[in-house]
């Protein structure tokens, strides 16, 4: 295997559009804060701190509502969820559990994916006045 | 008592830490874990200079210089930072304030880019930190064989990503840029192309009703169409990549496009690999002008990071 001897040449986050119609050759855009965030909360080796806020339970789960998880129900809406039952779902939830079993990493996810949505429409429905006016 | 192959940070450094002068107590904050390549910073060889030299120029999250921790036969790249700031408590007040949490998701990730060109890693997640360099080495020689499993399988390579979207139908019938002034079908406030004038509503209720039906009918067909383009462009695209991995679609906050997104995925391919994928996206997008398709990286391979299996 070659190590980093031939490292790619990196402009991280870069965006090549393709199909919009404007931009027949594509374009590149900046790196998107989004596909950061989504990155480096949701993605990334999971790896106990001895300091370390739990990320899964607590406060970043406000965050991923507002970022992620929330697109959830948006994408449901439209019938758009075929990903749903991809294996992603489980082989998250095995990264999350560090080492643990698929099936217990499954059930685990199910109840997370429970409680989120059980927040998302307490959020939606305490925000729904602010949340009306598309930005 | 320390464990050896501690790359210490300047005299200096703290200097640039909010406050100045010597922090009363300090925390450890991880970036990334690293095999033997960066460990072998520790052992002073010849490759290993120019990587501490690059590694020296790169300062962290709250601005301390970032340095590798090595023991087990693995590197962790972490940065000292303020335990006020970055303790328990702060970070979880801390994580709730988008901004601070803009500039830390930058600077974390700004690490993981640079250093990924240096050497083969694996990232860690957003805010794992330590309260030591001791308590570093026992989380690396806890897990070490599944880690060097992970780079062996991971380090190296880079990721890509991709983002499909349903086109605006307006768009797609336009056939191309040439087409009726390319985006004027959609009115401003986006209701969509079943926008029909209230003149023309008028005119005649059972029309509008049937012209509305139709057009209602030929959204789900388009959108249909749309989603059945954006799982074969996922199918071929793994096939192409050494791994795949599909994340939910973001909402139109966070990806800043107002079109329904149809596929959001990661692809783990060899670092030369850029330009054949980058031309099986572009085939994939003009045989399907239903998509507007997005394509990212590369990226160091967070999304592959956790992959403790040999699956797909």
């Amino acid at each position: 295997m070659s190590a980093g001897g031939n490292a790619p040449v990196r402009g991280a986050g870069a965006a090549q559009l393709y199909g919009t119609g404007r931009s027949s050759g594509g374009s590149r855009a900046p790196a998107n804060l989004g596909d950061i965030l989504e990155r480096v909360l949701d993605k990334g080796l999971v790896i106990a701190g001895d300091i370390q806020v739990n990320l899964l339970d607590i406060e970043l789960l406000t965050i991923k509502l507002r970022l992620v998880i929330a697109s959830l129900d948006t994408a449901r809406e439209v019938g758009i969820n075929w990903w749903e039952t991809d294996p992603w779902l489980s082989a998250d939830a095995i990264r999350r559990q560090g080492e643990g079993q698929p099936g217990d990493g499954m059930g685990e996810l199910r109840e997370e994916i429970r409680r989120l949505r059980g927040r998302v429409s307490e959020l939606e429905s305490g925000d729904e006045s602010r949340r009306h006016h598309p930005s | 008592m320390s464990p050896a192959g501690i790359i210490r940070p300047e005299p200096g450094g703290y200097r640039d830490l909010p406050g100045g002068g010597r922090p009363a107590k300090t925390a450890v904050w991880a970036y990334a874990i690293a095999g033997s390549g960066a460990g072998d910073l520790a052992a002073g060889d010849l490759a290993a200079g120019d990587l501490a030299a690059g590694l020296r120029q790169l300062t962290g999250v709250g601005g301390a210089p970032v340095r590798v921790t090595s023991c087990s036969g693995l590197g962790m790249l972490v940065s000292d930072v303020s335990a006020a700031q970055f303790g328990e408590a702060a970070l979880r007040r801390n994580l709730e304030d988008l901004d601070w949490l803009d500039q830390v998701a930058r600077a974390h990730h700004h690490v993981i880019d640079a250093a990924a060109r240096l050497f083969p890693l694996l990232p860690t997640r957003l805010a794992t930190v330590y309260s030591s360099d001791d308590a570093v080495c026992a989380a690396l020689a806890e897990r070490r064989a599944a880690l060097r499993g992970a780079l062996r399988r991971v380090g190296g390579r880079v990721e890509w990503g991709v983002k499909a979207y349903a086109m605006p139908e307006s768009e797609i019938t336009a056939g191309g840029p040439g087409g009726a002034g390319g985006r004027g079908g959609t009115p401003a406030g986006g209701v969509g192309p079943g926008r029909i004038s209230t003149a023309e509503a008028r005119g005649g209720g059972l029309a509008y009703l049937r012209r509305r039906r139709e057009q209602l009918a030929a959204g789900r067909e388009s959108r249909a169409a749309a989603v059945g383009a954006a799982r074969a462009l996922h199918g071929a695209l793994a096939g192409q990549a050494e791994r795949a991995r599909l994340h939910p679609p973001q909402a139109p906050q966070l990806s800043g496009v107002r079109l329904p997104m149809l596929l959001n995925a990661a692809y783990l391919l060899p670092a030369d690999g850029a330009a054949e994928f980058a031309a099986a996206v572009a085939a994939h997008a003009s045989a399907h002008p239903e998509l507007r398709i997005e394509l990212t990286g590369p990226w160091p391979p967070y999304s592959f990071a956790g992959d403790d299996d040999d699956g797909r």
